[in-house]
């Protein structure tokens, strides 16, 4: 897959950092704004899968992406379980036990352990969308040659 | 026991399969470790909780107490009829796991096997344990998307078509019982299965639930592959690596299907006499309709898939049995037995549908032919296959040592006691046809002439632990049966089913 023409690039360029940001904000904002860590990792996917379509597949180095993407999804899942775990360890014996302390309401550090599991639930879903797409590319690809 | 230990039952195998990706960089031959030791621990978790709990437990997650006496934590829940599922689930899926890792060499891919094998295990170990309806539908999806990539792990022609099959009528099915669920939602305004008991048990409206029952048995019919719903088993169960066919006809039918309608229709919904009829119909209609489909294939692993519907048609007919009498409140013995047998069926199909695809998966990996024109005098090279898949041919057909004799002759005597004689009769001509089939089955792959090929080998050990442990156990269940040893294991079980408004009371405290 070629890239695409110098317009498209150059908008990319601008737009895909936007909506980066956009997204590590909508993950990390999750508890107290609509949003989340599903849509913000959607957001995050996004912004890679617009850079890999103007770009074209050979300017990235394809094959160590899919790698890398598949080891950050279980990664962020398996922390995820180690902290609704460690629940347990914490006073109560309860699964999920969110045992920081809650703060302010409506501040960005209130929830307890709620953003962290926002956070984490975004690196799986970016990761996850990814990988798909990679793997749809890489395919299609092999096919072409 | 520990309230906390029955969460392990999910985080064991959901760690195991997210850390597997990672220990496959470092050894790629990690998870043929990793995916038996999880399933032995889980394993013996589960007869420790058998063994050490026969109360009933509700364990919310997070903590959550309940605000004016309404549930508002995500439940999980065990009693007898789980701790019994959870047996059952890891039993077969201990000897599945340790036979996979010399059959699974042949296949690409391993991790993702493993992955898969472990996520599937998750989420059935959950859908037992949860005592939450939207909870328990999210398990079920867990369950069934990985089993629809691993019917899929073959990736040729035949196999892709199974799962893509699979695939449709099951996301129909899921659809349907989202549906159900949402308009449970809108009726009570809950979703904790003890608080919808508990409001559906005081509604006025008494029309509504009956509707959502006939919803839910078409979505967990085809769940169960009860038979009009039945399209996808076949061509599935068939077409899937053989300790996953042991495990998808073994269990997971049972967990997606039978329990949740059992759990929902005993212990959710109350009793309603016109839904059990038609329950108990489905059921007889599976179990000769199964039978008959089963004794004209000549694939050996599509004549097992055809054979688990009429059994599923046993274990409904037993549920149906039941529910009837139980609904019209004058005969206990008879439902007691019916539930029994029911449960008891469920056991043993476990164990002797799983020892018998794995015989067919042994057949396969020796001979490398699924025909049972092209098998025949296979006895002389294949002993232990031989005297296993005989075990589970006189199980399943109903042979009177052997384990399935007593489950059908329970049902059977249910049916006779409260009064369904065409029913009871039913159940006697399909197990007659079982038993030919099976003799089918036993003469063209083992007694026939050779069909001419270079002598075949036995397989390799672990395939044949898996294969011997169940055959005894095959033998062994039947002890299941006696007075003492029931205690234990069956009559809590049945008790639950008995119980009908226990479930609700007990967890809500009112």
């Amino acid at each position: 897959m070629e890239g695409m023409s110098i317009i498209v690039k150059k908008i990319v360029q601008l737009i895909s950092a936007l909506i980066f940001v956009f997204g590590m904000y909508s993950a990390i904002h999750g508890h107290i704004n609509p949003g989340g860590g599903f849509a913000g990792g959607v957001l995050l996917s996004g912004a890679f899968i617009l850079l890999i379509i103007a770009y074209g597949l050979d300017y990235f180095k394809l094959k160590q992406q899919t790698e890398a993407t598949s080891i950050f999804e279980s990664l962020s899942i398996l922390i995820a379980l180690l902290i609704a775990f460690s629940g347990l360890f914490a006073g109560s014996l309860y699964f999920f036990n969110n045992y920081f302390p809650a703060g302010t309401p409506g501040s960005l550090i209130s929830g307890g352990l709620i953003p962290i599991y926002n956070v984490l639930i975004g690196v799986k879903v970016a990761a996850t969308l990814s990988t798909i797409f990679f793997a749809l590319i890489i395919y299609k690809e092999e096919i072409r040659r | 026991m520990e309230e906390w230990i029955i969460i392990l039952f999910f985080v064991i195998p959901l760690f195991g399969a997210f850390v597997m990706p990672l220990t496959y960089l470092f050894s790629p031959e990690s998870p043929k470790l990793i995916t038996p030791v999880i399933t032995l621990i889980l394993l013996m978790l589960s007869l420790y909780s058998v063994i050490c709990q026969p109360e009933q437990i509700a364990y919310s997650i997070g903590g959550w107490k309940p605000v004016d006496n309404v549930p508002i934590a995500i439940y999980l829940v065990y009693d007898g009829l789980s701790g019994f599922m959870l047996v059952i689930i890891n039993l077969v899926a201990f000897f599945s796991s340790v036979y996979a890792i010399k059959y699974m060499e042949e296949y690409t891919g391993q991790k993702y096997f493993y992955v898969l094998m472990c996520l599937m295990i998750a989420g059935m170990n959950g859908v037992v344990l949860s005592g939450d309806l939207f909870n328990l539908f999210v398990f079920t999806e867990i369950s069934a998307k990985s089993s629809y990539a691993l019917v899929a792990f073959g990736v040729k022609k035949d196999e892709l078509e199974a799962s893509f099959k699979y695939q449709v009528l099951g996301g129909m099915a899921s659809l349907i019982i989202l549906f159900g669920i949402a308009m449970i939602y809108w009726q009570t305004q809950t979703l904790n299965m003890a608080d919808i008991s508990y409001m559906l048990q005081n509604a006025e409206n008494n029309i509504f639930p009956v509707f959502v029952q006939l919803i839910f048995i078409t979505g967990f019919g085809v769940k169960a592959a009860l038979i009009p719903f039945h399209a996808w088993l076949p061509d599935a169960h068939s077409s899937a690596p053989s300790p996953i066919s042991a495990m998808l006809s073994g269990v997971l039918i049972k967990t997606l299907g039978v329990y949740v309608i059992m759990r929902l229709y005993l212990s959710v919904f109350q009793l309603n006499e016109s839904v059990s009829i038609v329950l108990l119909a489905l059921g007889g209609l599976s179990m000769i309709i199964g039978v008959l489909l089963a004794f004209g294939a000549w694939d050996l692993k599509r004549l097992l898939a055809y054979s688990s519907i009429s059994h599923i048609g046993y274990i409904i007919t037993g549920l149906g049995i039941g529910m009837i009498m139980l609904s019209r409140g004058e005969n206990h013995l008879a439902a007691t037995l019916a539930f029994t047998g029911s449960l008891f069926h469920i056991a043993n199909h476990a164990v002797f549908k799983g020892l018998l695809f794995l015989n067919a998966g042994a057949i396969e990996y020796a001979a490398n032919t699924r025909d049972m024109k092209q098998m025949g005098g296979l006895a002389k090279f294949m002993p232990v296959t031989l005297t296993s898949s005989f075990s589970a041919s006189m199980s399943i057909s109903g042979m009177p040592p052997f384990s399935g004799f007593f489950s059908k002759l329970i049902i059977i005597l249910a049916a006779v006691i409260s009064g369904f004689y065409f029913i009871a009769g039913l159940a006697v001509i399909a197990g007659i046809i079982t038993l030919s089939y099976f003799m089918k089955f036993q003469k063209y792959a083992f007694y026939n002439k050779p069909s001419g090929k270079s002598p075949v080998k036995e397989v390799p050990g672990l395939m044949r632990f898996s294969m011997i442990s169940l055959a005894v156990l095959c033998l062994l269940m039947s002890v299941l049966i006696l007075p003492g040893i029931r205690d234990g294991f069956l009559n809590p079980a049945v008790n639950t089913l008995m119980e009908t408004t226990e479930y609700a009371s007990k967890i809500l405290g009112r």
